[in-house]
């Protein structure tokens, strides 16, 4: 029921009287409408999160990188704590 | 697609999957709140991929699932009258009520129909001036904005025809009800990704403080999945509660302010009851007296009674975490997805219907 998928937006509308803007977003090449009305700032070639026929948020691209960068920051991460274990303590 | 089949990678998921096996030393439980991770936890076979120490106990958000049977009694007796016009998401249609479900009454002679988006309801009100059009509203914070800017759309643009049926639930006092149901034990939580996209991750402070219980937003991809889950593990060996957000791509800490406004414009916090598990205080959303026209439990004014559920159902049980369905003497024999005894078998993101599907447990 919370499905949504992210596509990018192709075109913008302003329909009754400019109140409702409406986009044309391409999801792997098939395209739906869908409300911006959510997202205010969102433009054309924007990516952009759909759920029910309105678009609920815009994808950071930089955070959308971190997924596939975790495992090496914590495997740093671990080296340091790893190294901290066998430097002497500060008052030794 | 973009942002999507790169979270599907089978290389980085092994890479996760034994970073997972090199975190825990103990068993762990952790709740996957939302349905359609339930769905990918099962349908990518994640679950026997985990070490046996991690049990994943699948949680109660299913909105088809908890959408009270009164209420689906409600939407069959509305659909069978003259001049009206129900519509809803498709997984509405096959949930049992007590004596038939929606399509049924379609195949009676109701004009029931499937949508993809509430808005197209609103415009189907706009061409049949003649006909009442009721939207069946369920669904999680993720799915109210959209119910609610229905509202506004059918009263900016002077409908009187239109109403809709609300069974709104909300994640936060679900999560607390299920730490406090006796039964259970849950040692973390992945929060649900798109719930937090509308109402950000403000309210699972206080949750993760006051239980001393991780909580990590996630979102539904495999890698995003076996993500939250490793954070969670992380916490629990280094002894920490805290909340996490793996899906930042899509979740912003004060998730859509617009689309927050959008529901408060529209509805207001009410008790609600939850199929399966009973009512909890403050978990549902019912329409603002402003818009009480647009309340078709008010328009159609009907009584119906509580019918009792399938006895032989254990839905509460599962959507608690308490049971897994397999562990259900009807599951796979007198309920499958052709005849469901309760709705966990039938919404895709019922736990039950995942099972099924793709466990691998029941012959096809």
């Amino acid at each position: 029921m919370c499905l949504a998928v992210p596509g990018k937006i192709k075109s913008i509308e302003h329909l009754y009287d400019g109140k409702v803007r409406m986009a044309k977003i391409s999801f792997g090449g098939i395209i739906k409408e869908a409300s911006l009305e959510m997202l205010p700032d969102a433009d054309v070639d924007n990516y952009v999160l759909v759920h029910v026929g309105v678009a609920i948020s815009k994808v950071d691209e930089e955070e959308a990188q971190k997924t596939f960068k975790y495992l090496e920051e914590i495997g740093e991460l671990g080296e340091l704590e790893d190294v901290h274990d066998y430097l002497p303590k500060k008052d030794e | 697609m973009k942002y999507m089949s790169e979270y599907r990678d089978p290389e980085l998921a092994k890479q996760y999957l034994q970073e997972i096996k090199n975190t825990v030393t103990q068993p762990w439980s952790i709740m996957e709140v939302c349905g359609g991770q339930t769905h990918s936890l099962v349908k990518n076979g994640i679950i026997e991929m985990l070490p046996k120490e991690v049990t994943m106990i699948h949680g109660p958000g299913c909105p088809v699932c908890v959408t009270p049977l009164r209420l689906i009694d409600k939407a069959i007796h509305i659909a069978l009258k003259e001049n009206v016009i129900l519509c809803s998401f498709g997984d509405m249609l096959r949930v049992p009520g007590s004596e038939i479900n929606l399509l049924e009454a379609k195949a009676k002679g109701g004009d029931v129909r499937i949508l993809y988006s509430p808005l197209e309801a609103v415009k189907i009100a706009e061409d049949n001036p003649d006909k009442e059009v009721v939207f069946f509203a369920v669904g999680f914070e993720t799915t109210a904005p959209a119910n609610a800017l229905s509202v506004i759309h059918a009263h900016r643009r002077g409908l009187k025809n239109y109403s809709i049926l609300v069974s709104h639930v909300l994640v936060p006092p679900a999560i607390k009800a299920v730490i406090n149901d006796e039964e259970s034990k849950i040692d973390g939580f992945l929060a649900a990704g798109h719930v937090c996209t509308i109402m950000g991750n403000s309210e699972y402070y206080p949750l993760s403080k006051d239980y001393n219980v991780p909580i990590v937003v996630t979102g539904f991809e495999p890698l995003d999945v076996l993500q939250g889950i490793l954070m969670v593990l992380r916490q629990l060996e280094h002894n920490k509660a805290q909340v996490e957000n793996q899906y930042a791509r899509i979740v912003r800490e004060e998730g859509n302010p617009n689309a927050q406004e959008m529901i408060y414009e529209v509805f207001k916090i009410q008790n609600q009851v939850w199929r399966g598990i009973g009512e909890i205080p403050e978990s549902g959303y019912g329409i603002k007296q402003k818009y009480a026209d647009y309340d078709a439990t008010k328009k159609f004014n009907i009584n119906i009674e509580e019918a009792p559920e399938n006895p032989d159902c254990i839905s509460g049980q599962i959507m608690k975490g308490i049971k897994k369905p397999f562990e259900c003497p009807q599951f796979g024999k007198k309920c499958k997805p052709t005849n469901p005894l309760g709705a966990p078998m039938v919404s895709s993101e019922g736990a039950c219907a995942a099972y099924y599907h793709f466990s691998g447990l029941v012959e096809a």
